[in-house]
C-alpha cells in the first residue's frame, strides 16, 4: 500500500516535470515592471562613467543611460539597482540574468555580439591608448619595446595590446590584475612602465587617482577602435528596441535643442518631430510597448546627450574631454540618431 | 512450527524486503537520472536560444592574450589549450613550493610555541594569532603593496650582490647560459644525491649491525657539494647569463616576479599559522609519559622529539595537515587579485573571451579536483605507511 502511494507520488512528479517543459526566461520589460526596478550593471568605480560618491550614490555617463531607460520604462529615474562588476564578471552577469542591462563602458565587438548579447547604440566612441610616466621620456607608443604594461583581464584591451605589439614587431611583458583599483595602484606605484585601457578611462584615472597628474602623459597613439555601448541579452527584441530608442531620443533631443530645463515648454512645440518624440502626437511610445511620454521622462530626468557628456566628462567636469568623435554629426562627430517616426 | 514460506524463484512479491529495497533504489536512481537529464537539456536549450556556443572546441582557437609569467614557452598566438596548460603549471608551481615552505615554517613555529623559552613561545603564539585572524586576501594585498611600493624602480634597483638586482619588477639573478658545463654539473649533482642516499642506507645497515654510526652526514655532504665542485673546476667555470638593464627592464637571467613572491609569502605565512597549531596539538597529544621515559633512557631533547614524539604525533598531524595543503592549493586561486597568472585567472579570461562559462567553470573544477585528490591520495598513502600498528 505504501509503495503504491509512493509510486503514485513519483509518477505525478515525473508527469509535472514533463509538462513543465524547459524553463524560459520571460520578457525583460515585464519582469522589470513587476520588480519595480531596473537592474543595471556598472563599473566598480570609474570616475565620469560610473562611480559611487561617498554617500553611495552612483553617477556618471553610463549611470545616466540606465537612469534614462528607467525613466522611460518605470517613470522614475531613481528606480535603478546598481551592481558593480569587474571586467571578468560583467558579461557572465548579463548572460546569466543577474542584470537587465550592462552599462559599463563595454566595447562592441563581433565576438561579444554573437555570444548571446546585443549592443545598444554607441554612447562613447573611444580608442585604446597608453599612459606612461613623463620621466621615462617616451614620446610614442612605438618606443615601448620591452616595456612592462599593466592591463585588466577579459577585455578587448588585452587582445588589442598583443595584436598591436605583434604587428609592430615589438615585445612587452604584461601584468594582469583584475580589479581596476589594484591595477591602477600597481601602475602608479611603478610596477609597470605603461598602463593601457580606453582613452577615456586613462583620462579619468589620471585626473582622479594620480597623486600628481602632470607626472603622467597619455601617448598620442590610439591603437584600436573602442565603441562603448550598453549591452542587453539576446532574445528579447522589445527590450533591445527600448534601450536603443531611449539613447537615440537623447541624441535627437540634443539635435533639436531640447534640454532638461526646456523640455516642458517644448511639449507645446509645433514641430512635428518634437511632437512625436515627446508624446504630444501619439504612436511612438505604444509602438515600443511603453506609454507615449517615454522620451519626455528620459530627457527630463537626465537631459540630452550633450548635457550628459558635459556634466560627467566634458566642460563641466574635471576631465574636460573634447567632444571629438562624440559630437553630433552636424558638428563633425559620429553621433547620428535615426528618425523617431 | 510455522515458517513463512519464501516465494519461489520466479514470482516475487512486494512483501519481500529485498525486493522492496531494490525497487526503492531503482526508483531513486531513475529520479536522479531524470533530474540530471532535465537540468542538462534545459541548460543546452537556453544556451542555444541565446546563441552561446557549447563544447570544448574553443580550446583549439587562438588565445590572443598574454600571461604574466610561464614555465613553458607561450605567446598570444598559442591556443587556449596551451594557455590552460600554462595556468595549471603556474598553479602547481606555487602550490608545491608553498606546501613545502609552509610545512617547514609551520613545524618550526609549532615546536617553537612549545618551547620552554618564554619569549620564543610568546612570539610564536602572537604570530599564529595574528596570521590566522586576518583574511588571506588582505594579507596578499599587503605583501604585493609592500613589494611594489617598497622596492625601487628598475633604474634605481638595489644590487646586493654583483649580478643580482632587486627592484619592484622582481628579483633578478644570473641564470645558466648556453654552456655544456651546466649539463655536466646537473649530472654531477644527481650523482652526488644518489651517492648520499646510498651512503645513508649503508650507514643505517652498519649502525644496526655494529652499533657504531659512521659519519654519514659528513660523507653525503661531501658528495653532494664536492662532486659538482670538481666538475666545475674540471670545466674551468660555467657561463652565466647575467641580467642587465636594457631600456625599460632587465633582460637575461632568472626572474622572481613580485606577483609570485607576494602570493608565495602570503600563502606560506597564512597556512604556516594553521599548520603550527596542528603540529602543536599533535605533539601535545602524545602522552607526557613517553617523553619522561625517553628522558629516563638518556636521549637528548632533539632525539626525543625525532625518535619518540614525532612518529606518534604524526598520526594526529597528517589528516588535518592534508586539509591545510588542499586549502593552500585552493587559496592560490586568489592570485587574480594580485596579477599572478594561475589557472583560475587564465580560465576566467578564457570564459570572458569565448562566453562559454559552463565549460570554463567545469574545467576549473576538474583541475582543482584532480590536484586535491592526488594530494589526498599521496598523504593517505603516507599516513598508512607510518601508522603504528596496535596489537
Amino acid at each position: 500500500m505504501k509503495l503504491r502511494k509512493l509510486g503514485a507520488g513519483a509518477a505525478a512528479f515525473v508527469m509535472a516535470g514533463l509538462f513543465a517543459g524547459t524553463a524560459v526566461a520571460g520578457p525583460t520589460v515585464d519582469s522589470i515592471k513587476q520588480r519595480g526596478q531596473l537592474r543595471c550593471g556598472v563599473n566598480t568605480g570609474l570616475a565620469g562613467f560610473s562611480s559611487p560618491d561617498s554617500a553611495g550614490k552612483w553617477s556618471g555617463l553610463d549611470v545616466d543611460i540606465c537612469r534614462a531607460v528607467a525613466a522611460a520604462v518605470l517613470g522614475d529615474a531613481n528606480k535603478v539597482a546598481y551592481t558593480p562588476l569587474s571586467t571578468q564578471q560583467r558579461l557572465t552577469a548579463l548572460q546569466s540574468g543577474e542584470i537587465d542591462i550592462l552599462s559599463r563602458n563595454t566595447t562592441w565587438s563581433l565576438t561579444r555580439d554573437t555570444q548571446g548579447m546585443d549592443f545598444g547604440p554607441v554612447v562613447y566612441y573611444d580608442g585604446q591608448g597608453f599612459m606612461v610616466r613623463k620621466d621615462l621620456g617616451v614620446k610614442s607608443a612605438k618606443e615601448l619595446n620591452g616595456a612592462t604594461i599593466c592591463v585588466q583581464p577579459g577585455t578587448t584591451t588585452e587582445l588589442n595590446l598583443s595584436d598591436w605589439f605583434r604587428a609592430n614587431n615589438l615585445t612587452f611583458k604584461s601584468v594582469v590584475i583584475e580589479s581596476l583599483d589594484e591595477v591602477s595602484a600597481a601602475y602608479f606605484a611603478g610596477r609597470c612602465d605603461a598602463f593601457t585601457t580606453d582613452g577615456s578611462q586613462l583620462a579619468s584615472l589620471r585626473a582622479s587617482v594620480a597623486q600628481k597628474p602632470d607626472d603622467h602623459v597619455i601617448l598620442p597613439e590610439l591603437i584600436s577602435k573602442e565603441p562603448l555601448a550598453p549591452v542587453v541579452r539576446h532574445g528579447d527584441d522589445q527590450w533591445l528596441d527600448i534601450v536603443k530608442w531611449t539613447v537615440y531620443a537623447l541624441l535627437e533631443a540634443e539635435e533639436k535643442g531640447i534640454t532638461a530645463a526646456n523640455v516642458d515648454e517644448k511639449l507645446k512645440s509645433t514641430d512635428p518631430t518634437i511632437q512625436r518624440m515627446l508624446g504630444a502626437q501619439a504612436g511612438m511610445g505604444t509602438a515600443l510597448g511603453l506609454d507615449d511620454k517615454w522620451a519626455y521622462r528620459a530627457i527630463k530626468s537626465v537631459g540630452n546627450y550633450g548635457e550628459i557628456f558635459d556634466r560627467h566628462v566634458g566642460k563641466a567636469s574635471p576631465f574636460k574631454l573634447e567632444r571629438g568623435q562624440n559630437a553630433l554629426y552636424t558638428q563633425g562627430g559620429l553621433m547620428y540618431a535615426p528618425p523617431i517616426r | 512450527m510455522e515458517t513463512r514460506a519464501r516465494p519461489q524463484g520466479r514470482s516475487f512479491s512486494l512483501n519481500d524486503p529485498g525486493v522492496r529495497a531494490a525497487a526503492y533504489q531503482i526508483l531513486v536512481a531513475a529520479l536522479v537520472l531524470f533530474a540530471g537529464w532535465y537540468l542538462i537539456s534545459n541548460t543546452l536549450e537556453n544556451l542555444a536560444r541565446q546563441s552561446i556556443g557549447t563544447g570544448f572546441g574553443f580550446l583549439e582557437r587562438e588565445a590572443g592574450f598574454e600571461v604574466g609569467e610561464s614555465l613553458i614557452d607561450y605567446s598570444a598566438q598559442d591556443s587556449y589549450a596551451r594557455a590552460f596548460l600554462v595556468g595549471i603549471l603556474n598553479t602547481l608551481k606555487v602550490a608545491v613550493i608553498g606546501i613545502v615552505l609552509a610545512t617547514v615554517l609551520g613545524t618550526l613555529l609549532g615546536v617553537a610555541r612549545l618551547s620552554s623559552n618564554w619569549l620564543v613561545a610568546k612570539l610564536a603564539g602572537g604570530y599564529v594569532e595574528v596570521v590566522r585572524n586576518v583574511p588571506l586576501l588582505l594579507q596578499l594585498f599587503f605583501w604585493y603593496a609592500a613589494l611594489t611600493e617598497g622596492l625601487p624602480g628598475p633604474r634605481q634597483a638595489l644590487q646586493p650582490l654583483p649580478g643580482v638586482f632587486l627592484s619592484n619588477r622582481g628579483l633578478k639573478i644570473p641564470g645558466a647560459a648556453e654552456d655544456p658545463a651546466w649539463a655536466a654539473l646537473g649530472i654531477a649533482l644527481l650523482a652526488g644525491i644518489a651517492g648520499a642516499v646510498a651512503v645513508h642506507v649503508w650507514a643505517n645497515r652498519r649502525h644496526t649491525a655494529t652499533g657504531v654510526r659512521p659519519p654519514a652526514g659528513a660523507i653525503s655532504a661531501g658528495l653532494v657539494l664536492g662532486l659538482p665542485l670538481l666538475t666545475l673546476l674540471a670545466f674551468g667555470g660555467a657561463a652565466l647569463d647575467v641580467p642587465e638593464l636594457k631600456g625599460f627592464n632587465f633582460t637575461g637571467g632568472l626572474t622572481l616576479t613580485p606577483e609570485f613572491a607576494a602570493l608565495l609569502f602570503g600563502l606560506v605565512i597564512y597556512t604556516a599559522g594553521f599548520i603550527a597549531e596542528i603540529v602543536r596539538s599533535g605533539i601535545l597529544a602524545v602522552p607526557h609519559g613517553q617523553t619522561e621515559a625517553a628522558a629516563a633512557l638518556g636521549l637528548s631533547r632533539g632525539r626525543i622529539l625525532r625518535l619518540v614524539v614525532l612518529p606518534q604525533a604524526l598520526r594526529v598531524i597528517i589528516p588535518p595537515t592534508t586539509s591545510q595543503y588542499l586549502n593552500l592549493t585552493k587559496n592560490s586561486s586568489l592570485a587574480i587579485a594580485i596579477g599572478y597568472s594561475d589557472f583560475v585567472s587564465v580560465a576566467n579570461t578564457t570564459i570572458n573571451q569565448t562566453g562559454q562559462a559552463i565549460e570554463g567553470v567545469a574545467a576549473i573544477m576538474a583541475v582543482y579536483l584532480t590536484i586535491s585528490l592526488g594530494l589526498s591520495l599521496a598523504m593517505n598513502w603516507y599516513n598508512k605507511r607510518i601508522a603504528l600498528v596496535t596489537r
